[in-house]
């Protein structure tokens, strides 16, 4: 199926497209609403917001409210900034998805190419756990990761991200390759090459559109998780958890637009993988889910 | 030993898929399945600020329906999850019918639709929650730009925060939902409509009668996609309202999380975990199953 070729056959009068296009336009508004406010006014003195009006631009232009959410603004106890924070995510999201990722892909492998007796049980399992409310094993993963010894540490986030992340990777990767004919595994086979020659010569080298779809799907969830980070963060809390802490903070006055400073840090990443990587996972899902 | 050694890479590269994919079937059945039979024991312990294995029966169950903070998730869940669903569908279809009309600039609106799923929950709440504060957001907007009158407190209203809830989720997932059903509508065979319109079908009957029935997957992924989402909600609400005014806004995640962890309620909260976890089930379970059968045959 390819996106945005093929238009419908209904076509409709004049009044009906002016229409039409009235609402398309006044969604794209509401859509861009929030992203306009959370712009502007991180570029304003907080004066201009306590003061002035929301929708408006800033008459005296400032970088400070970015400065302030980055490196000084008070997270829960400390004046740190969002900086450490931001930090912490990245340290959790880069390992977390790669593993996941690689062992999605192996998965995803063997489920279609080398299978096996009850090989659909084992997939039905991994596939209900991406869909568990996770406030359901949360309790327990406290008492392991505090047997662990990884409470409130980083390689806890990434282990708590893998595990729960695995499902999902399985699935994508299991859709995929079950389009890749399974005759030219078996010629490989049959000249010899083994389990991982194969996949490292064969799939590895067709995978680019699940990778992507894969590496962003965790990256994007990853990223974005709060409460697994709230629940498990201790010292090391992830960007979502401490941007939540500077907005809920009771003490002194309302930083707005250092708020909205933080907000925009937290979402850029996420933002920019969506802008530069978004069209190939639309393409690369579509590629998945339709041949599956 | 007399295995040979080409008899023994045989069998291991016979043993080697099973050994790669054990790792992850171990951990999916332990962290997983084990953790959740753990939760559901501890729901039927006496478990306080620390698991206990002192059984209770079905004692937190009959507590917990008796809460009047669990009777205000409930009816919060029921009404955030019916309005959410109703809602993001609604404007999903709507927006991708009129996306599909060969709209010029489609290319850009695209995106515009859906960026907001790429925000944490966290980005979302924050936003919003300034945006509809009275003191700053859109009631002085409205206010300065001389509608003087005009006046928008749902957010510090207890009876209509939760409403509140349900336009910053629709706002963050409707542009998704539209994908689902522009991919949809883009898989239908225009011949089909072609015909439809010889036969002198208007467009109103064309999309109710034709294009609407043929978008039932559509429908359906749309309904479980976001009846899950729903249901496990617990940042946007921590972000955008902290369970308040009060705890008007209390749904099952917040509730599980707080008597859990705050109020050193750990058996009432693993009851509470159970519920949610036997609702989505009650979705998921049906449709899993129908998708791992179709693909099979």
């Amino acid at each position: 199926m390819s996106v945005a070729t093929q238009d419908t056959a209904v076509s409709t009068g004049r009044i009906t497209r002016a229409f039409i296009y009235l609402v398309l336009i006044l969604f794209a508004l509401f859509y861009l609403l929030p992203l306009y406010v959370m712009g502007v006014n991180s570029l304003k003195p907080l004066q201009e917001i306590t003061g002035g009006n929301m929708m408006a631009l800033p008459s005296q232009w400032t970088l400070d409210p970015w400065r302030s959410a980055w490196s000084t603004a008070q997270i829960g106890v400390e004046p740190t900034g969002l900086k450490p924070y931001f930090l912490n995510s990245i340290l959790m999201v880069v390992p977390a998805v790669a593993i996941s990722t690689i062992v999605g892909a192996l998965n995803g492998y063997i489920l279609t190419k080398w299978r096996f007796r009850g090989d659909t049980w084992v997939f039905g399992l991994m596939l209900f756990s991406c869909f568990i409310p996770f406030q359901i094993v949360l309790i327990p993963m406290a008492v392991v990761l505090g047997k662990l010894g990884l409470a409130g540490s980083v390689p806890g986030l990434i282990l708590v991200h893998v595990v729960y992340g695995i499902g999902f990777t399985t699935l994508y990767f299991r859709n995929y390759y079950a389009s890749f004919p399974t005759e030219l595994v078996r010629a490989a086979m049959i000249d010899g090459a083994g389990f991982f020659r194969i996949f490292w010569r064969i799939l590895l080298p067709v995978s680019g559109p699940i990778a992507v779809v894969s590496i962003i799907w965790q990256f994007t969830n990853i990223w974005n998780d709060f409460l697994f980070g709230v629940s498990f963060g201790g010292t090391s809390q992830p960007m979502t958890v401490a941007l939540n802490n500077l907005v809920q903070s009771s003490t002194g006055v309302k930083e707005y637009n250092v708020h909205f400073a933080g907000a925009i840090l937290a979402a850029l990443p996420t933002l920019i993988v969506y802008i530069v990587a978004g069209r190939y996972f639309v393409r690369g899902l579509m590629a998945g889910s339709v041949k599956g | 030993m007399a295995m040979t050694e080409a008899d023994f890479r045989t069998r291991l590269q016979d043993w080697l898929p099973k050994l790669v994919l054990a790792p992850s079937f171990a951990v999916t059945l332990l962290f997983v399945y084990g953790f959740i039979l753990f939760t559901v024991v501890l729901s039927f312990t006496g478990s306080k600020m620390l698991p206990r294995y002192d059984w209770v029966g079905f004692e937190n169950y009959e507590k917990l329906w008796a809460l009047p903070a669990w009777t205000t998730a409930i009816t919060n869940i029921a009404i955030f999850a019916s309005l959410y669903i109703v809602i993001c569908t609604l404007i999903g279809l709507m927006l991708a019918i009129f996306l599909d009309q060969k709209i010029r600039g489609e290319g850009m609106l695209r995106p515009i639709y859906l960026y907001p799923m790429a925000l944490s929950f966290i980005v979302t709440g924050t936003a919003w929650k300034w945006f509809l504060d009275p003191g700053i957001g859109l009631q002085r907007i409205l206010q300065q730009w001389g509608w003087e009158s005009f006046t928008f407190t749902w957010i510090k209203d207890g009876d209509m925060a939760i409403y509140t809830i349900v336009i910053a989720a629709v706002w963050q997932t409707s542009g998704f939902v539209m994908a689902m059903f522009l991919a949809g509508l883009r898989g239908i065979d225009n011949e089909i409509l072609k015909a439809a319109q010889i036969d002198g079908a208007s467009n109103w009957q064309l999309y109710r009668r034709i294009v609407i029935p043929l978008l039932r997957p559509a429908f359906l992924s749309a309904l479980v996609i976001l009846s899950h989402l729903a249901i496990k909600s617990y940042d946007l609400v921590i972000a955008l309202t902290g369970g308040g005014p009060g705890r008007a806004t209390e749904m099952p995640a917040t509730f599980m999380y707080s008597y859990t962890f705050t109020r050193n309620q750990m058996g009432i909260g693993a009851s509470s975990a159970v519920i949610m976890l036997m609702t989505i089930a009650a979705i998921m379970v049906p449709y899993l199953y129908a998708e791992l059968k179709e693909k099979k045959a």
